[in-house]
């Protein structure tokens, strides 16, 4: 196994706490404030690990291991990504369905979790996180699949790789629209603004926040280091889709990723400060859009072959 | 200026003359002169072909003759009317009502007489905006909403009927640069080298805009509610004039596509329209409480009977267009005599009973109106309708025919029920109170002419009338009986 | 097939999607107009002879189709009272989920039609989705204002088909302008008559008092 995916690997895992703090101090700026520090979630991260959980008498084992699933699977998925724009750590053809589904194994993890607790207001938000992972999943299938059309490679090696780049241009529009749908997905598996606002304190409009209203101590740790790996990994899947590294060098193209990653969280911040949170029942709205967007480009992809 | 060239821009010219007409007295004058001299320009068109103009994008056939007379004659005795219907309604004259007419009969001449299929859109589209005000003549709720609904659904139609030329025209691309595109002749004449595909999708479109202009099933929802809000004789002159060129419209297509050995694409199409239209209209007639709603869906079923003709080809074709003559003098002169009705008893909402003493006249042509349009002998419609239904028979399509007559039967029944009590039934008011305003010269002569047209035609068809209708019946892959 | 042109085609149906699935009127009223800028640029990108004519046509379209029609629509939405929301019979996402289908039977049956010279292999399936989109937002709207809105866009799915003959009949394509006029008497029917919802279906009970 070469070094490059190895190194991405560890970067990825590394920036990941920055990301959600790129959009959030993005975001302030833009609507006038300071905001918090962009390595806060590394403070925060570290403080939850030094101190001790507190589990409610209702929960059970389901509780507890509901934040180390999420955390495993979306580890595990990093590993399937090409993430130094090559090569992954690991691939097969049709690990994309895999991958799919380590995010939907995370995200039920902590629904079970929340399902656990007896509480109403995690029950809601364990409700609503399905639903949005329900649509989700349907426009990340459908945008794997016109990638997959469009480079005929079926595993993620190879289409997020060198041959999505040789291809890139020619079918260009394509895979514009399978980026923005790419990118909408990330504002929902992230659950930022619209289909979330991270930063809201009423628990009826909240959708992940409420979910894990009840963790505490270093499960909230996992929790939150989860979330942000799942940012990043959809993050670099949208930038590796927008802009191929396949063809640079391998120090080059290591050097681009948490940059490339960086823009992208300061583009979701750009997108919260200019949005406002839709209304809940419009969210599978702007699901089904962003699905037909995808399905759209695989149409178009379908025609020109 | 030719002939052809007259037969168009003097109702138009009519039409800007009527608005600017300053004073109000004899503002019917314009409706009347205009009528009179359109209809001698079409009797001196019986009398000898005039060529075709404008680059052959205007011409007179078999086809279009037959339309044009029917426009004209209808037109007149509308005229005719609509001067003591003014005269009762709008002592002002009305010159939106009068100029909206004139345009109207320009349209639809226009559409006789295009050769060019571009030129048959725009006169239906024009012909669908110059109704539009004279529906809406009440200008009350219910106006509003079938004006609303006629427009929404017409105007759907023609936006069809435009994609639908558009693929004629692109049928054509594979024919070289020397044909005129979109001509009738050049279509005709190359035939067999246009595109099948672009043809049928063309074919498709066509009969569905068309269609809905004409009302068949299952565009006919704007038919009811219109004929009902619409004054009698607006909607006589939508259920002769409009329903009779948007069959034009039909015909057309059908003729290029008989040309271009596709009939037997198009003969489905519009077996299904017709029969559809047909039984929806018959099923519909029953339990109308509503004079005018009923001739509507009587409308429907007449012109399911003019699309199964066509289709079936043969003798039903002559007998078809025969039929659409008859159908025409017919539905003008019940629509006329049911304006009468609602007069006679003083308004919409009135008692419509006991007409034989309160309005005699009116009552005679209703009675004779229900036997012209349900196709009993004497009357012309008989003739026609047995020509159709004995061509189905003759071209091996027994169960059509069948139903066909079984449709018509049950046609008769439901206007018969309605009609005849209204004739015959005793008037609600006690000691028959006398008609608000009678009868005048002018609303009774229209409807009798036309009755008169009618028996006529039933007794007797003029050899000239033969000629163009075998000539016309043969384009159509038909002949005569 | 040309590069600009193509991607102008693409993004006539993107706004068809905006349309069929914004809540907002005003939303799909500007997504019309920029609709009707862009096919006011596809037959100077299609066909690459420069000629008055065209440049005419072109400017005549983005006028009418984008500026002058939404203005009037936005005006007569303001003036009507009309209240600010789609609302389509169907519900949102079935009619997105509609939309996607047929624009995948329109690019499939493409395949099978002969391509007609000047057009290139995108604009008859985008034409003929377009017109659909058109009619679907007709059919499924319960406001006089949408279904207005969903006549222009089948309008505009016409047009884009007409472009495919522009070269070889002369003046074709201005026919499609004559439907406007049409969109132009029911903007003004609206405005004059207030009429927000959809009607009833006439009830024969309710007959008026008063002459015929």
């Amino acid at each position: 196994m070469s070094w490059s995916p190895l190194v991405a690997f560890g970067v990825t895992l590394l920036v990941a706490p920055a990301l959600p703090g790129v959009a959030t101090r993005t975001r302030s700026f833009l609507t006038g404030r300071r905001g918090p520090p962009v390595l806060q979630l590394y403070y925060e991260i570290a403080k939850l690990l030094r101190k001790r959980a507190v589990y409610s008498a209702t929960t059970t084992w389901v509780f507890r291991a509901g934040p180390i699933v999420g955390l495993a699977a979306a580890v595990l998925s990093a590993c399937l990504l090409p993430l130094d724009g090559r090569g992954a750590l690991a691939g097969f053809p049709g690990d994309f369905v895999l991958f799919a589904g380590l995010l939907a194994l995370g995200r039920f993890g902590l629904i079970l979790a929340a399902l656990d607790t007896g509480s109403s207001f995690e029950g809601m938000g364990a409700s609503r996180e399905a639903m949005v992972g329900a649509f989700a999943e349907a426009g990340l299938f459908l945008s794997f699949t016109a990638l997959v059309m469009a480079t005929g490679q079926p595993a993620l090696t190879g289409m997020l790789g060198a041959p999505l780049a040789a291809g890139w241009s020619a079918s260009l529009p394509a895979l514009v629209m399978i980026g923005v749908s790419l990118f909408v997905l990330l504002l929902a598996e992230a659950s930022r603004v619209p289909v979330d606002d991270p930063a809201t304190h009423l628990e009826l409009t909240m959708i992940h926040e409420v979910a894990v209203l009840d963790q505490s101590g270093p499960d909230l740790a996992l929790v939150l280091y989860g979330s942000a790996l799942r940012f990043t990994l959809l993050a670099a899947l949208t930038a590796l889709v927008l802009a191929p590294r396949g063809a640079l060098a391998a120090p080059a193209a290591l050097v681009a990723l948490p940059m490339g990653l960086l823009v992208i969280a300061a583009v979701v911040g750009v997108v919260e400060a200019t949005m406002a949170r839709l209304r809940l029942n419009r969210v599978p709205q702007l699901l089904v859009a962003t699905s037909a967007l995808a399905a759209f480009a695989m149409i178009l992809v379908l025609a020109r072959s | 200026m030719t002939l052809l060239h007259a037969l168009v821009l003097l109702p138009a010219l009519g039409a800007l003359g009527a608005a600017v007409h300053r004073t109000e007295a004899y503002r019917t004058g314009w409706l009347l002169v205009i009528a009179a001299l359109h209809l001698v320009l079409t009797g001196l068109a019986w009398t000898g072909a005039p060529p075709p103009t404008l680059g052959g994008w205007i011409a007179l056939d078999a086809i279009g003759l037959i339309v044009l007379t029917v426009v004209s004659v209808l037109f007149a005795a509308v005229a005719v009317y609509a001067v003591g219907y003014l005269r009762r309604e709008n002592p002002r004259g009305g010159r939106a009502f009068v100029s909206c007419l004139l345009a109207f009969l320009s349209a639809a001449s226009l559409v006789a007489l295009s050769h060019h299929f571009a030129l048959l859109w725009i006169g239906l589209e024009a012909t669908t905006l110059a109704v539009a005000p004279l529906i809406f003549h009440r200008h009350d709720r219910r106006s509003l909403e079938a004006v609303w609904k006629y427009l929404m659904l017409s105007s759907v139609g023609i936006a069809l009927a435009l994609l639908g030329t558009f693929l004629l025209a692109a049928s054509q691309s594979v024919s070289g640069d020397a044909v005129r595109p979109l001509v009738l002749e050049d279509l005709m004449a190359g035939a067999p080298q246009l595109h099948p595909a672009w043809l049928k999708a063309a074919c498709v479109f066509l009969l569905v805009g068309y269609g809905t202009k004409m009302g068949l099933v299952p565009l006919h929802a704007w038919k009811p509610d219109t004929y009902a809000v619409a004054p009698g004789l607006v909607a006589g002159l939508m259920a002769g004039v409009l329903t009779m060129i948007a069959f034009l419209g039909l015909t057309r297509i059908t003729q290029v596509m008989i040309a271009a050995g596709l009939g037997g694409f198009v003969t489905p199409l519009l077996l299904t329209f017709g029969l559809a239209s047909l039984a929806v209209g018959a099923a519909f007639i029953i339990g109308q409480s509503d004079l005018k709603r009923m001739l509507a869906y009587s409308s429907v079923e007449h012109m399911g009977l003019l699309t199964l003709g066509l289709g079936l080809g043969g003798g039903s074709a002559y007998g078809a267009l025969l039929h659409a003559v008859n159908n025409g003098l017919a539905k003008g002169l019940l629509f006329l005599t049911a304006g009468n009705v609602v007069l006679a008893a003083g308004g919409v909402a009135g008692d419509q009973r006991g007409l034989l003493r309160r309005a005699p006249a009116s009552a005679i042509l209703l009675l004779a109106g229900l036997l012209a349009v349900a196709g009993s002998p004497p009357f012309g419609t008989f003739l026609s309708e047995f020509t159709i239904v004995r061509g189905a028979f003759g071209a091996g399509h027994p169960w059509i025919g069948a139903a066909a007559l079984l449709c018509l039967a049950v046609a008769f029944v439901g206007m018969a029920r309605l009609i005849v009590p209204m004739v015959y039934g005793t008037s609600a008011e006690p000691g028959g109170r006398e008609a608000r305003g009678g009868e005048n010269a002018w609303l009774v002569a229209g409807p009798v002419a036309l009755a008169l047209g009618v028996l006529l035609l039933g007794l007797f068809v003029p050899p000239a009338l033969q000629r163009q209708l075998a000539a016309a019946a043969a384009v159509l892959g038909g002949r005569a009986p | 097939m040309s590069g600009p042109a193509e991607l102008v085609l693409l993004l006539v149906v993107l706004a068809s999607f905006l349309v069929l699935g914004t809540a907002r009127l005003s939303t799909g009223v500007r997504a019309v107009a920029f609709q009707g800028v862009l096919l006011g640029l596809v037959p100077l990108l299609l066909f690459p002879t420069w000629s008055w004519h065209r440049a005419a046509l072109a400017a005549g379209t983005m006028a009418i189709k984008g500026v002058i029609v939404p203005r009037f629509l936005l005006w007569a939405i303001r003036e009507a009272a009309v209240r600010r929301e789609m609302e389509p019979r169907l519900g949102y996402v079935p009619s997105l989920l509609l939309g996607t289908v047929v624009l995948a039977v329109a690019f499939a049956l493409a395949g099978r039609w002969p391509v007609p010279e000047g057009g290139g292999t995108l604009l008859v399936p985008v034409a003929v989705a377009t017109v659909v989109h058109g009619l679907l937002v007709l059919t499924a709207s319960r406001k006089a204002v949408t279904q207005v809105v969903g006549y222009i866009m089948m309008e505009n799915g016409i047009y884009l088909f007409g472009l495919t003959q522009a070269e070889r009949v002369p003046f074709l394509v201005e026919l499609g302008v004559l439907l406007d006029v049409f969109v132009g008497v029911f903007i003004m029917g609206i405005v004059v008559f207030h009429i927000n919802r959809e009607f009833d279906s006439i009830k024969a009970s309710r007959l008026v008092e008063g002459a015929e």
